[in-house]
């Protein structure tokens, strides 16, 4: 392909002579780049779950259903399991605030365990140890602080969509006594509430909880301890399953990913559809220009030369397109990350991403342009030259 | 039947035996028919004769545009009917400048990026194709034009872009297809004066076809085609 920048005038001039047309072509381009950019975000913001989930925990769940409830009398039987570090119930609260709209991912728990379980937490000491002392407090991570205003200190009336209290409500005071990073700009809206706070004030389901997270020695013996673990409750009213922590989000990544993998599909019919207009585009631009294509000929440009032209200008026209779709879905990722944050945190275009649009466009472009420019190639100087 | 130069001198064209043949369906239409002509260097041959008379057939032969059914077609010793098609567009790039009867221009470029086309092929800097350029745009009197596109150019500007353009690669032919046959006399006359000059000064050797005698009488030899065949005037 001629590649040289003294021929980028003559390939721009092409891109000129219809100039409507060529708009509408890269504008076509540019929302099938986006749409794949955008696809691409989705896949990458839920795939991201996976990677930060430890390998060296697991969850425990019921067998049936995660969400049938387990006894909180597994906790000791669990704890004292060889290889088990640490322990703590987890049960979905179903938090929202002023909106039942505003739901918040928010998890009774064991304080004191809960650090031992997730050491990447970062919280200032003074922080964690006033929350671990407040059986009504509450560790609230970035994003909620960030989302509603919170601050340390405040009283925040926390209403749940599952559980009510013994009165009859479902707003759960609480008071926000830490705030919690991860390392690495992960999801940090969540809230953390106390175990026993919980238990005590719930109207039903005394005595239960929703699943165990479980902190092995080594990964390792990540495998044997969930064995031994749904070993112990076999047979019993309420057998466990467990499973590491990161294949627990992979196969939740799964289950929604099919919505990722229905993106890809319009993504990739949308590809094909960008192919026949492009194609489309080079065969009417090559077919307008058969005189001229004679004329550059005549004047000694060979026919692997013509070739190269042609498939430039398809190359150009699709990367044009596509790096403006791909900059358009980077920008809305930039723009809307706060939006996304609440329902998929990490969504921006991925490096990898973009790297893979590029090949795409260069590929589409040298594919859609390949026809036109074999014809243009092939033809005959005199017959080319007799068409005006 | 054979046509050689009045004074002899080397040839530059060399054609011997020379035959085109064209295929429409089953019958095969014979459009030059064992031609044979010396070209000298400097001369400035006019190509007469009716239509379908095998004038620009003759003129693509030489200028390896097309290739013969049969015979030869030397250009300074060089065998051109032989070449490859890569070694044909190398070769009209280096020697050969077509000057068209519509102009061809590039309507998209501007009249310098036109003139500049051929040397897009060579080996040469931004700033030595800027200067040939703006050295053979002088030399057609367009310099004062350089930045307009064909579309605000007359006919007659348009033709010297494409003189300019035929020229800015310094050929060893320039072959001329009409060259005033869209143009009015005063255009034509002083397009005509330019071929001269650059035939004259400048040394170039001019293949021109017209249908046009008073064109016909600026040349040095007049040649005409007839079915094929040649027979010889003096411009």
């Amino acid at each position: 392909m001629i590649g040289t920048a003294k021929y980028l005038p003559l390939l721009v001039s092409s891109l000129r002579r219809k100039r409507l047309r060529t708009f509408f072509t890269i504008a076509s381009i540019l929302v099938a780049f986006l749409l794949f950019g955008l696809a691409e975000s989705m896949r990458y913001a839920l795939q991201s779950g996976v990677d930060i989930a430890g390998a060296d925990r697991l969850l425990t769940m019921h067998k049936v259903s995660f969400t049938q409830l387990l006894p909180a009398s597994y906790e000791n039987r669990i704890r004292v399991i060889d290889g088990v570090v640490a322990v703590t119930p987890q049960t979905w609260f179903g938090g929202w605030f002023r909106d039942e709209r505003n739901q918040i991912p928010t998890f009774p728990c064991d304080p004191v365990s809960y650090f031992e379980i997730y050491p990447e937490i970062v919280v200032p000491e003074d922080q964690k140890q006033a929350w671990i002392a407040d059986r009504t407090g509450i560790m609230i991570g970035r994003g909620v602080a960030d989302l509603f205003g919170w601050k340390v200190g405040d009283p925040v009336p926390l209403k749940s969509a599952i559980w009510r209290r013994e009165d009859g409500s479902d707003t759960w005071p609480v008071t926000v006594r830490a705030i919690y990073d991860l390392p690495q700009g992960g999801d940090t809206r969540a809230i953390v509430m106390h175990q026993d706070y919980f238990e005590e004030g719930k109207q039903m389901a005394k005595g239960l909880i929703g699943w165990y997270v479980v902190k092995v020695d080594s990964v390792d013996s990540a495998q044997r301890v969930a064995k031994q673990i749904d070993a112990q409750f076999a047979n019993s009213p309420a057998e466990t399953k467990t499973s590491s922590e990161r294949a627990m989000a992979q196969s939740f990544v799964n289950q929604v990913g099919n919505i990722g993998a229905i993106l890809t599909a319009i993504v990739g019919a949308v590809f094909f559809t960008m192919l026949l207009v492009t194609a489309n585009t080079m065969a009417q631009s090559v077919r307008e220009r058969t005189n001229e294509i004679g004329v550059l000929k005549t004047l000694g440009f060979s026919n692997a030369g013509v070739l190269g032209l042609v498939l430039s200008e398809s190359v150009l026209i699709t990367t044009l397109g596509g790096l403006l779709g791909i900059v358009a879905a980077w920008w809305i990722g930039v723009q809307f990350e706060p939006v996304f944050r609440q329902y998929l945190p990490g969504f921006k275009v991925p490096p990898g991403a973009i790297v893979m649009a590029i090949v795409y466009m260069v590929a589409l472009g040298i594919v859609a342009g390949a026809v036109p420019a074999w014809q243009a190639m092939r033809l005959r100087i005199v017959q080319a030259l007799r068409r005006e | 039947m054979s046509v050689e130069p009045a004074v002899a001198a080397p040839p530059i064209v060399r054609i011997r035996d020379l035959v085109k043949e064209y295929r429409r369906g089953a019958e095969v239409v014979r459009v030059l028919d064992g031609l044979s002509l010396d070209i000298r260097q400097g001369d400035f041959v006019a190509l007469m004769g009716p239509s379908g008379s095998g004038k620009s057939t003759l003129l693509n032969l030489i200028g390896g545009l097309d290739r013969p059914t049969s015979g030869s077609l030397e250009v300074e010793g060089l065998r051109v009917d032989q070449l490859t098609d890569a070694s044909l567009a190398h070769w009209r790039a280096d020697h050969v400048g077509f000057i068209f009867q519509m102009y061809n221009l590039l309507p998209v470029l501007t009249a310098e990026r036109n003139v500049e086309l051929p040397l897009l092929l060579k080996d040469l800097t931004r700033d030595q194709r800027a200067r040939r350029v703006a050295a053979a745009l002088q030399l057609v009197g367009l310099s004062n034009r350089a930045k307009h596109r064909p579309r605000e150019l007359s006919g007659g500007q348009e033709q010297r872009v494409g003189i300019a353009r035929a020229i800015v690669t310094d050929p060893t032919l320039l072959l001329c297809d009409e060259p005033t046959g869209d143009l009015d006399r005063k255009s034509g006359d002083e397009i005509l004066t330019l071929l001269e000059a650059l035939n004259d000064e400048y040394g170039k050797t001019i293949v021109m076809v017209t249908h046009d005698p008073h064109a016909a009488e600026r040349a040095h030899r007049v040649i005409h085609l007839d079915k094929g065949m040649l027979s010889e005037g003096q411009g």
